[in-house]
């Protein structure tokens, strides 16, 4: 297990790698060369030329990829245009928070998803199957920002139970270690703060919940409704198992991997596609960041984001991968 | 007083818009204690959802019905909550499926799919259950018991994971038995070793076996009391000895003349039936065999046949059954549908089987 643990991590090296180099191209290939993009269209050539020297684009290309993988390694990935501050500082302050908005998603979805989708699959044909499908037919055409506006007027504007916006209630003057509010709470246990996080995350987590609880449930009700026709279900029954003991280690133990899968794509996914909802709640997360990155042609955030994104998605796969490996002695790794 | 008495056992699946289906339709028979029983037919002519019918196994869903009774040493199995058959199941009544690699859990140790069963039933647990459950694959075969309990069913080859599921069923020595066509997918010669472990099992424990098996060899291997079955029904129950020598029912008769035969001549064809089992009867409109039947007389159809009890303990369900060799066709003057009070050799009726063909004769009678 800690072979293949080691061995995922250094496949990590080669993927970066190719990432780097696309990047790099990308760079290149910007309308007009870097100068461009930082100059704008009115630059005079010798302007142009002064930040090509500066930059170092004027040297043989190999030796400007050298230095800018050299740079990456160092985790320099460049000042931002737009707030003139190193991009590492500004994903160090944002990311954390788009990181627990999206584990508050997937708690939410998974939490509610798996035993909803289970008990659809066992009330197969009745009215709560029924309810449970077309719920999350639902859920899957919402549009997230609308779904946000719909909980944010009714649970925080109306009834006032949750807080409309932002990350934490800043006259608490939380500490900050990490930067994910929860975590510092417990780790400082200001325990108060680390409530108030976790109540600002309750309504853009559920938010962002809707689509993968969805998919969640639909996958679980499929992937159940299979098992139970299998025959080792019926080899349990017939050992004279409790109900319990059957729906636990023979039913849910199987049906499972198709679940864990999505839920490795869908982590992904949702990491990228915090936009909408940190934009609605005024979250101060990566999302909310990004999207003013790509209006401003802020590129070295942009590439930095890219940089991350392809690294957590690759991190995710590979939980995926060990959680599999924990179920399905079949794949167990050697 | 039999151990386990099956008494018209009914199994019907109605669907919104399709004609109803009866899987079983009254079937009856029992088991002594220490028993070898066979339930004998075609694929899909109801035994295998007989067995899964007595032990409450059949897939819950709208419009399946079980009707009549099922009594295991004096409770009607078909009467209980599913707690109580929770409790019987694996413990008194065990069962054995065809296909060990999809009927054990993929993603779970041997080990603990034997455990388990220990500790539902007999409350064993840690050490002392793994160190029985050693003892059980030790006694089923397995070598290496105490490496086998950790590995996993695709870790095994075939015959081991059907003795691994044997182990399961006599975890706590249960008094009886089922096994639905446990050598069906294996390899012949696994399949002899398999057999000679349930009837070494059987014969060590006293445990009643019922036997479901469309092969004709593994019953005259094991059974002692062998019922056939034909479209939902028990259409012929006898002794081996008898049944093997002296078929009544038409049905048996072409079971028997349809298995291959070494010491056949090389010209020889084998004796199919003919026609499927979907070419069926419904019961009431008549006997379910009759368009198959090479013995079909008038009275075949119109009403079922009823059963017909001999002096020897035997019974079939014809009114046009194979004559007994040696005994001279009697006059007969009286037909099925005056019912099972009849003698049985008076209902025979060959001389007026008009439509009736010649009998495929079972090759045991070519060389008495």
């Amino acid at each position: 297990m800690f072979r293949f643990i080691v061995r995922r991590l250094l496949q990590l090296i080669p993927t970066l790698f190719g990432l780097s180099l696309l990047l790099f191209i990308w760079l290149r290939r910007l309308p007009g060369g870097p100068e461009t993009a930082i100059l704008g269209e009115r630059g005079t050539p010798e302007m142009r030329a002064a930040i090509r020297r500066n930059l170092g684009l004027d040297e043989p290309i190999l030796i400007q990829y050298g230095r800018f993988v050299r740079r990456l390694i160092k985790l320099d990935l460049g000042t931002s245009t737009s707030t003139k501050r190193p991009v590492v500082t500004e994903f160090f302050e944002r990311f954390p928070g788009t990181v627990e908005l999206t584990v508050m998603a997937m708690i939410i979805a998974i939490g509610i998803g798996i035993p909803l989708g289970y008990l659809a699959a066992r009330r197969r044909g009745r009215l709560f199957d029924h309810l449970s499908v077309g719920g999350s037919l639902i859920g899957i055409c919402i549009p997230v920002f609308f779904l946000a506006y719909v909980l944010k007027a009714i649970f925080s504007e109306n009834l006032g139970w949750f807080p409309s916006s932002g990350r934490q209630d800043p006259t608490l003057g939380a500490t900050r270690i990490t930067n994910f509010f929860v975590l510092d709470g417990l780790l400082t246990r200001e325990w108060d703060a680390a409530a108030d996080a976790l109540w600002h995350l309750v309504l853009p987590g559920l938010a962002l919940a809707s689509i993968p609880l969805a998919i969640i449930v639909r996958i679980t009700r499929a992937s159940v409704l299979e098992v139970l026709n299998e025959d080792f279900v019926r080899t349990a029954e017939a050992k004279g198992l409790t109900e319990s003991t059957v729906r636990r280690r023979h039913v849910l133990r199987n049906a499972m991997l198709p679940v864990v899968t999505s839920i490795g794509l869908l982590t992904g996914g949702l990491l990228s596609g915090a936009v909408l909802t940190e934009t609605v709640f005024a979250f101060s997360g990566i999302g909310a960041f990004v999207a003013e990155a790509i209006s401003q042609r802020d590129y070295p955030v942009l590439m930095g984001f890219i940089l991350i994104i392809a690294v957590v998605y690759v991190l995710v796969n590979l939980l995926v991968d060990l959680s599999y490996s924990v179920i399905d002695p079949r794949v167990r790794v050697r | 007083m039999a151990l386990l008495e099956v008494d018209d056992l009914s199994v019907t699946f109605a669907r919104r818009g399709q004609r109803t289906v009866h899987a079983v339709d009254g079937v009856s028979f029992s088991v002594d204690a220490g028993e070898v029983v066979g339930l004998v037919g075609e694929s899909g002519c109801g035994k295998s959802v007989t067995s899964l019918a007595i032990m409450g196994l059949l897939p819950k869903q709208p419009g399946l019905r079980v009707g009549g009774k099922a009594v295991f040493d004096g409770t009607d199995l078909l009467q209980l909550d599913d707690r109580s058959r929770r409790d019987i199941r694996g413990r008194d009544v065990a069962m054995i499926f065809q296909d060990p690699l999809s009927s054990l859990n993929p993603v779970i140790p041997i080990g603990l799919q034997v455990t388990e069963v220990l500790t539902r039933h007999r409350g064993m647990k840690g050490e002392a259950a793994r160190k029985e459950a050693a003892a059980l694959l030790d006694r089923v075969g397995i070598p290496d018991p105490r490496r086998r309990l950790k590995e996993y069913p695709h870790q095994l080859s075939g015959g081991m994971r059907q003795r691994a599921l044997i182990a399961m069923a006599v975890a706590c020595r249960p008094r009886l038995l089922i096994a639905d066509e446990p050598t069906t997918a294996l390899d012949v010669t696994i399949q002899a070793q398999i057999l000679e472990l349930l009837k070494e099992l059987v014969r060590d424990s006293g445990t009643a076996l019922v036997m479901i098996t469309h092969d004709l060899g593994v019953v005259a291997g094991m059974c002692d009391t062998i019922n056939v079955l034909y479209a939902g029904r028990v259409v012929e129950t006898a002794r081996r000895r008898p049944l093997f020598r002296q078929p009544r029912h038409p049905y048996t008769v072409g079971l028997l003349g349809s298995v291959p035969r070494l010491d056949a001549g090389r010209g020889e064809r084998l004796n199919p039936i003919p026609g499927s089992v979907r070419d069926v009867l419904t019961w009431p409109d008549g006997c379910a065999f009759a368009p198959r039947c090479t013995r079909r007389v008038d009275e075949c159809v119109g009403e079922p046949p009823e059963l017909v009890l001999t002096h020897d303990g035997r019974s079939y369900r014809c009114v046009n059954p194979a004559p007994v060799p040696g005994t001279p066709p009697p006059q007969a003057t009286t037909t099925a549908s005056t019912g099972a009070a009849d003698d049985a050799a008076a209902s025979t009726g060959a001389a007026d089987g008009a439509t009736a063909g010649p009998v495929p004769a079972p090759r045991e009678e070519e060389k008495p």
